[in-house]
């Protein structure tokens, strides 16, 4: 039996049916064609599929659409306004931060959602807020960087 | 040095934007109109026969629109080399690794097809299971290939020099034995494709690869579809490193049953399926006996190595042969003899993963090089510089080192990470190491036999002038050539890089082997080079014609005609551009011609403006067995420093410090020089550290997840110091050559180097997990 959940995605209002097994990764990509939001494991393993949840970071393929029912979710697609680019989007451009770009849409909102909390965080907290969302490309430090750069920039 | 406007910068990728926003599409973003999906129906069994399948019920189930099997598919045999082609889209009468391919459903969604898989009853008659080389070449042990009793797939013996005589002259002799484990590709987005055959019998497939040749071949082949109307197109990928270097099976099962059903077809791997497809590093048992003179000379190294290949071939003879081949370099090392075999065995298939064949190679003999240097009472770093080799130095096997800043390396490093100030001056527990490598700038031969150009490269200039589009079948999968041959063409050309739209990865752009052994920089570059100076030189003629200036007079730089002589009186084209482009905005003023206005005179003389380049290697070294893997157009090198802690209580090790130089050539872009280093040696890291795919007893993956199957998180990997070495390759675009997987061989034994430092233990087995190391620690203490 699908049930009818209300939430907001990217400060638009959605209503829809959703069968009770469905993640919310399936939810965001499949019926709202977000498909900025990635899975590389659908078991909670590699972050790819981060999205902000009510200010949170959290693994979509765990939570149930269902669970999200009234909440506020920002998906990568939400970072940007029209063509300017988020701070943290622009030093990971600029600082090459990005290679194949599978990892990126969960790390900038892990980042994007720390610099919320902690504007000036230091390296060890900027890894450990990192630290599950993994990234066979890069080996990190380009991304820690850009996030270093990206927590200077705004705190002007 | 000459000074370059694109090149040699730290320009931002031409392809970030669209993946820092979440706008760049990955192939399990695609979607067609009256798509199917696709599920595989996998063996459970590591080896059996297959008596019989039953696909009845499943046809019935609502939704369900194909079912496949080998009765469908048909039988011809494919795989990488074609003196190998051993593999079938579906097992006809047996399987040979629990994930086997048995069977395929296309239908309405997902579920359904998942469903439907379920459906299918298959009758096994289970054989005996061998898990091991040791079993698998055991007399009399069942056969996994018919064609091959015994087991072993592929064998090498070489011998350059004579070792036997060379070891007599030697001072030091020591053999010691070596073993890694499994690795995993680890790359963050599986598998996935999407085909779609037209009522004209077009077929067209987007699928996540690094060679879009390759699998267009194969399909084509597979499938009896004439390879015109075969095209295979690339959308972004999320990572290769190797494993997505060939043609998988699910590829061409989506197109075969949108062949049937006359409906797209979309197939994903879960991330279960990416660890039973595997293709990635095989296990590699070495024993190397190395002989040294006294005053530090290597005169002599043999090397025996079995390979754990699992149930195919794949890029497994390739593998076999780099793993002795590649050990020729960066010493001088004038006799040297391999014997390696790679065994069959009831496990997913190991095919080519980053540093193909030579990583555990590497680490087994750089680790040995240090404890001959400890025997020999040297610096392991000035052992090393007394036996380097240097530009224009020639293998035993024939390897031509046309450029080689492997000296340059290592001194870098040395004086980068302090090595003369810590080494042997570090507390308890704490260590530091040092090893080197090498590796190919792009295999020098196809992976089949052919006089075909590695790559070939086109511009198109658009007909108002307005852009440089470049067309090439190059893969970019995350190491950034698409941007670096952007940066090629625009500085070739004389433009800026935001003038150049790189088109890439589809078959329908050319001919291009794709990526794998870091071939993309040197020859992808080399034709896009061609490409751009032939479009150059089209429309210089085009004006010199106009302006009856020689076209030695002039150049294109930063998009404006230079002119040498003194800029000629050019109002008339300026007319003619504006006239071309009434009531257009920005329209060309100033005192310079630019390349926007020379590129439409071009075309409004002469038609469309089509530059072309092709490249492939030239002659190259080694007449022997065998040497058509290892041979390149040239090599680069580099060398690592790393500083360890090992907690003594534990066995934990955690990488504290890393200097890393390496030989690139020449630099394209800075930036990405540097990220392919980092994300190599994190890799590297990782296989030392904790990588390793499990078996159970029956043959099933008993890590297949990204949570029991570590890869290095930013928690593990500690901040590098990066040393770019430029060496100007002349065979290379702009003297560039390979950095992308190169980079990772000196990791794993710089780390065991450095645990040896602190804690006074070899390793001969990786990964070196805490327990493993506690356990070695355990046994010294109580010797
Ligand atoms: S896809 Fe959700 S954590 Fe990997
Ligand atoms: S950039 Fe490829 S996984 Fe992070």
């Amino acid at each position: 039996m699908k049930k009818l959940i209300t939430f907001r995605v990217n400060d638009r209002e959605y209503e829809i049916a959703v069968a009770p097994n469905r993640t919310l990764t399936q939810v965001l990509r499949e019926d709202l064609n977000l498909l900025g939001t990635k899975e590389g494991c659908g078991v909670g393993d590699c972050g790819a599929c981060t999205v902000i949840v009510d200010g949170k970071p959290v693994n979509s393929c765990l939570v149930l659409a269902v669970q999200a029912d009234g909440s506020d979710i920002t998906t990568i697609e939400g970072v940007a306004r029209g063509d300017s680019l988020h701070t943290v989007q622009q030093t990971f451009v600029e600082m090459g931060a990005i290679q194949c770009g599978f990892c990126t849409p969960g790390m900038v909102l892990s980042a994007t959602s720390l610099l919320d909390k902690n504007p000036r965080p230091t390296e060890r907290e900027v890894r450990e807020a990192i630290s599950g969302n993994l990234c066979r490309c890069t080996g990190y430090q380009k991304i820690v960087e850009a996030v270093q750069e990206a927590s200077r920039r705004m705190k002007k | 040095m000459k000074a370059y406007n694109v090149i040699n910068t730290r320009l931002p990728r031409v392809d970030a934007k669209a993946k820092a926003t979440g706008d760049a599409r990955y192939a399990a973003d695609l979607a067609m109109p009256n798509m199917l999906y696709g599920a595989f129906l996998q063996s459970p069994f590591a080896h059996a026969k297959i008596l019989n399948i039953d696909t009845t019920a499943a046809k019935k189930l609502p939704g369900v629109r194909d079912v496949v099997t080998a009765k469908e598919a048909g039988l011809v045999k494919y795989g990488v080399s074609p003196a190998r082609y051993d593999e079938q889209v579906f097992c006809p009468d047996k399987v040979r690794y629990v994930g086997d391919e048995v069977a395929a459903v296309a239908a309405d969604d997902l579920e359904t097809a998942m469903e439907a898989v379920s459906l299918i009853k298959v009758d096994y008659e289970e054989l005996p299971v061998l898990l091991d080389i040791e079993s698998a070449m055991k007399e009399g042990a069942i056969a996994i290939h018919d064609d091959f009793p015994g087991n072993i797939g592929a064998e090498v013996h070489q011998e350059f020099g004579n070792f036997e005589e060379a070891l007599k002259e030697c001072d030091i002799v020591r053999t010691d034995r070596f073993v890694n484990k499994r690795q995993d590709g680890g790359f963050l987005e599986p598998q996935a494709c999407l085909a779609h055959y037209d009522l004209n019998g077009n077929l067209t497939l987007w699928t996540s690869t690094q060679s879009v040749h390759y699998v267009q071949r194969s399909v084509s082949m597979v499938l009896g579809i004439p390879i015109g109307k075969v095209r295979v197109i690339k959308p972004y990928v999320g990572g290769g490193f190797g494993p997505k270097a060939a043609v998988n099976a699910m590829e061409i099962a989506a197109c075969l049953m949108s062949r049937r059903t006359g409906r797209p077809v979309k197939m994903v791997f879960s991330r279960e399926q990416v660890f039973l497809h595997s293709r990635a590093r095989h296990q590699f048992f070495h024993e190397l006996t190395t002989g040294v003179k006294k005053d530090g000379t290597i005169v002599a190294l043999k090397n025996t190595c079995y390979l754990d290949g699992g149930a195919y071939s794949s890029f497994g003879i390739a593998t076999i042969y780099y793993a002795g081949s590649l050990l020729g370099a960066p010493y001088k090392l004038p006799n040297m003899k391999y014997d390696g075999y790679r065994v069959y065995t009831n496990k997913p298939t190991c095919g080519a993963q980053r540093g193909h064949g030579g990583v555990a190679a590497r680490a087994a003999w750089e680790q040995q090089l240090d404890s001959i240097a400890a025997e020999l009472n040297m610096d392991p770093v000035e052992f090393r510089l007394k036996n380097i080799m240097k530009t224009g130095d020639v293998t035993c096997n024939d390897f031509n080192m046309s450029s080689l800043g492997m000296k340059e390396c290592l001194e870098a490093v040395r004086d980068g990470s302090g090595w003369s100030t810590k080494k042997g001056k570090l507390p308890a527990g704490k260590g530091i190491g040092v090893a080197c490598g090498f590796f190919v700038s792009g295999a020098g031969y196809p992976i089949y036999r052919s006089e075909t150009f590695h790559s070939t490269a086109t511009i198109r200039l658009s007909e108002d002038g307005g852009a440089v589009n470049l067309y090439t079948a190059a893969a970019e999968i995350g190491q950034g050539s698409d941007t670096i041959l952007g940066q090629i063409a625009a500085e070739a050309l004389g433009v800026s890089l935001d003038d150049v739209k790189v088109h890439s990865g589809d078959t329908d752009f050319g001919v291009d082997l794709g990526a794998y052994s870091s071939r993309q920089t040197l020859m992808s570059g080399h034709a896009v080079k061609a490409a751009a100076e032939d479009t150059k030189r089209q429309v210089l003629e085009a004006l010199s014609e106009k302006l009856n200036i020689s076209i030695a007079d002039m150049d294109i730089a930063k998009g404006v005609v230079v002119f040498k002589n003194g800029n000629p009186d050019f109002s008339q084209l300026r007319t003619a551009y504006i006239k071309e482009h009434r009531g257009w905005e920005d329209l060309p003023s100033g005192g310079e011609l630019t390349f926007r206005e020379a590129a439409r005179i071009a075309f409004l003389t002469r038609g469309v403006i089509i530059g072309n380049g092709a490249y492939k290697p030239g002659e190259l070294g080694g007449k022997y067995k065998g040497a058509a893997v290892g041979t390149s157009p040239a090599y680069g090198c580099s060398a690592q420093v790393v500083e360890v802690t090992v907690d003594m209580e534990t066995g934990k090790v955690t990488v504290d410090d890393m200097t890393d130089a390496h030989d690139c050539g020449f630099a394209i872009n800075r930036t990405n020089v540097e990220g392919q280093m980092q994300g190599s040696l994190s890799m590297g890291l990782g296989e030392a550290l904790f990588e390793e795919v499990r078996f159970d007893e029956k043959g099933r993956v008993a890590n297949p997840s990204l949570g029991e199957y570590r890869i290095p998180t930013a928690l593990d990997m500690p901040n590098v110091r990066t040393i770019i070495v430029e060496s100007d390759e002349p065979n290379g675009p702009f003297g560039a050559k390979e950095v992308g997987e190169g980079a990772i061989m000196p990791t794993i034994p710089a780390i065991l180097n450095a645990i040896h430092d602190a804690v006074g233990v070899r390793i001969d087995e990786l990964p070196i997990t805490s327990e493993r190391l506690y356990a070695l620690m355990k046994g010294k203490r109580r010797k």
